[in-house]
């Protein structure tokens, strides 16, 4: 019998998942870098945010402080404004100065990494970090920049007419979730 | 939205998302870098025809911020003094491959003259035409009340003088009407234009009947080079019957904000305490006009245009 194609969505993260990722992800970052209070933690909009304040509030419950989560929106720096109708702009909101500072960007899925590029960019208008390092829920491969995240949830090959659906619950209005929509050649 | 000619064209939505875009862009002011690259490689031509320094600046600045290529064309000494025409501008701008044209001309209509031509390819915005519409000043205006008093749904909105000669009053009346503020137009009956009772506002010749209910009041400008002694009797009159002074503003609420798109002649249309007091916002709005200008031309210029994959 042949297969039927996977068109309807099929879950891969549940609620379960997807928190016990974040709080592997927060304890790799603690790890990686010391010294919490140097950190920054960047969200990039819309589901990086949420993500970011996560991670924060996990970050913050380990090491006992107070961490404030910010946000960094890319759409002015986006390569791709050309091609499309221009977008409205998202929330940016950065707590702290990053100068001398670790940035830990995060976001929902990583794929071609031109978001990551467009941050970088973002970045370096803002100031000049120590380091940035970059967390992502999902890492769906089809580079098409240098670019790896330091910290993943999942890693999730997909073919490219595959969608990777992220949802979380104040952003959505629904149960977290990561879930594969599309053909399966 | 391809041009922007009138504050009357925007919808409820495009005002909002220009407006909301301006708060985004106004914190690229604060920022030890103040530019972003998003417009790079495109041109935007000033082409005033008019001479305002203020306007043609915050446009430049706002251009600028977003890494475009600026060219200012000021008629006066240009080939226009010698007797060009719009539409041979507009066409050698066009040559020069202008995105966008900001133009400002003494005449009402001239900017939707040159977006309704083949003379030019790019977006065109009115940065003020006769006594016609000033639509970014309208905005930054609204962006200003915004930022004070919250959601303009229901709030009420004074605006005083001549707004005979007044393309602000107008461009603001037809947006502050769109985003559901009501608006007074309080005036000398002189002073008022004819077919204003079209207008989505209320009107009055009593300054001080509409002070107690207003949450912002606007000043406009007494243009002197406009009057003469058949608009009012003389300028001490005018400015007893229609001046904001600090005894005026005392009565209003104490939430209301004090606008002047600038600039100001004191102690005609606006007191010199008032001016400068906490409730002025007159400084605010220069400021905040850069915000709003960068987001028009965000969302003009920002995109895929024409002839271009959309």
């Amino acid at each position: 019998m042949r297969r039927r194609r996977r068109s309807a969505l099929s879950t891969v993260m549940d609620a379960t998942d997807i928190s016990r990722a974040l709080t592997r992800i927060t304890h790799e970052i603690l790890e990686r870098n010391r010294d919490a209070e140097g950190v920054v933690i960047l969200g990039i909009p819309t589901r990086g945010v949420e993500l970011a304040e996560r991670i924060a509030a996990k970050m913050a419950e380990v090491e006992g402080t107070t961490i404030k989560p910010g946000a960094l929106d890319v759409t002015m720096y986006r390569d791709d404004l050309r091609l499309k109708a221009p977008r409205a702009l998202e929330r940016t909101n950065v707590p702290e100065d990053i100068d001398g500072r670790v940035v830990v960007l995060v976001d929902d899925v990583l794929m071609s990494g031109r978001t990551i590029r467009a941050a970088l960019d973002a970045l370096s208008d803002l100031g000049r970090p120590k380091a940035v390092q970059l967390a992502v829920l999902v890492d769906r491969g089809h580079r098409e920049l240098p670019i790896r995240a330091d910290f993943v949830g999942k890693n999730l090959p997909t073919s490219k007419s595959e969608k990777v659906r992220v949802r979380l619950t104040e952003t959505d209005g629904a149960d977290d979730s990561v879930s594969i929509e599309g053909s399966d050649a | 939205m391809k041009h922007l000619l009138s504050a009357g064209d925007l919808s409820r939505d495009e005002a909002t998302l220009i407006l909301d875009t301006a708060e985004q862009l106004l914190s690229v002011a604060q920022r030890p870098i103040k530019k972003l690259p998003t417009l790079r490689g495109r041109t935007i031509v000033n082409l005033f025809f008019e001479d305002s320094t203020r306007t043609r600046i915050s446009f430049e600045a706002a251009a600028k911020r977003l890494s475009a290529d600026v060219i200012n064309f000021s008629a006066k000494g240009s080939s226009v003094s010698k007797g060009e025409s719009l539409k041979d501008t507009a066409l050698t701008l066009q040559a020069m491959g202008a995105d966008a044209v900001v133009i400002r001309h003494h005449a009402s209509g001239a900017p939707h003259r040159l977006a309704t031509s083949a003379w030019t390819k790019g977006a065109v915005v009115n940065a003020g035409d006769g006594t016609h519409e000033h639509p970014t000043q309208a905005l930054l205006d609204a962006f200003t009340m915004r930022s004070h008093l919250g959601d303009l749904e229901g709030k009420n909105v004074t605006i005083v003088g001549d707004v005979l000669h007044s393309r602000v009053a107008r461009s603001n009346a037809l947006l502050l009407d769109t985003l559901g503020a009501n608006v007074t137009l309080v005036a000398p009956p002189t002073l008022l234009p004819v077919g204003v009772e079209t207008w989505p506002v209320e009107t009055s010749y009593n300054l001080d009947a509409s002070l107690e209910k207003a949450d912002a009041v606007m000043m406009l400008r007494v243009q002197r080079e406009r009057m003469n002694a058949s608009y009012f009797p003389s300028a001490r009159e005018y400015s007893r019957r229609y001046g904001l002074d600090v005894a005026r503003m005392n009565r209003l609420p104490d939430h209301a904000i004090v606008m002047h798109p600038g600039p100001m002649n004191r102690g005609m249309e606006i007191g010199a305490d008032v001016a400068d007091s906490d409730r002025s916002v007159i400084v605010e709005q220069v400021t905040n006009g850069v915000a709003v200008r960068m987001a028009v031309l965000y969302l003009l210029l920002g995109g895929a245009t024409e002839g271009e994959n959309a």
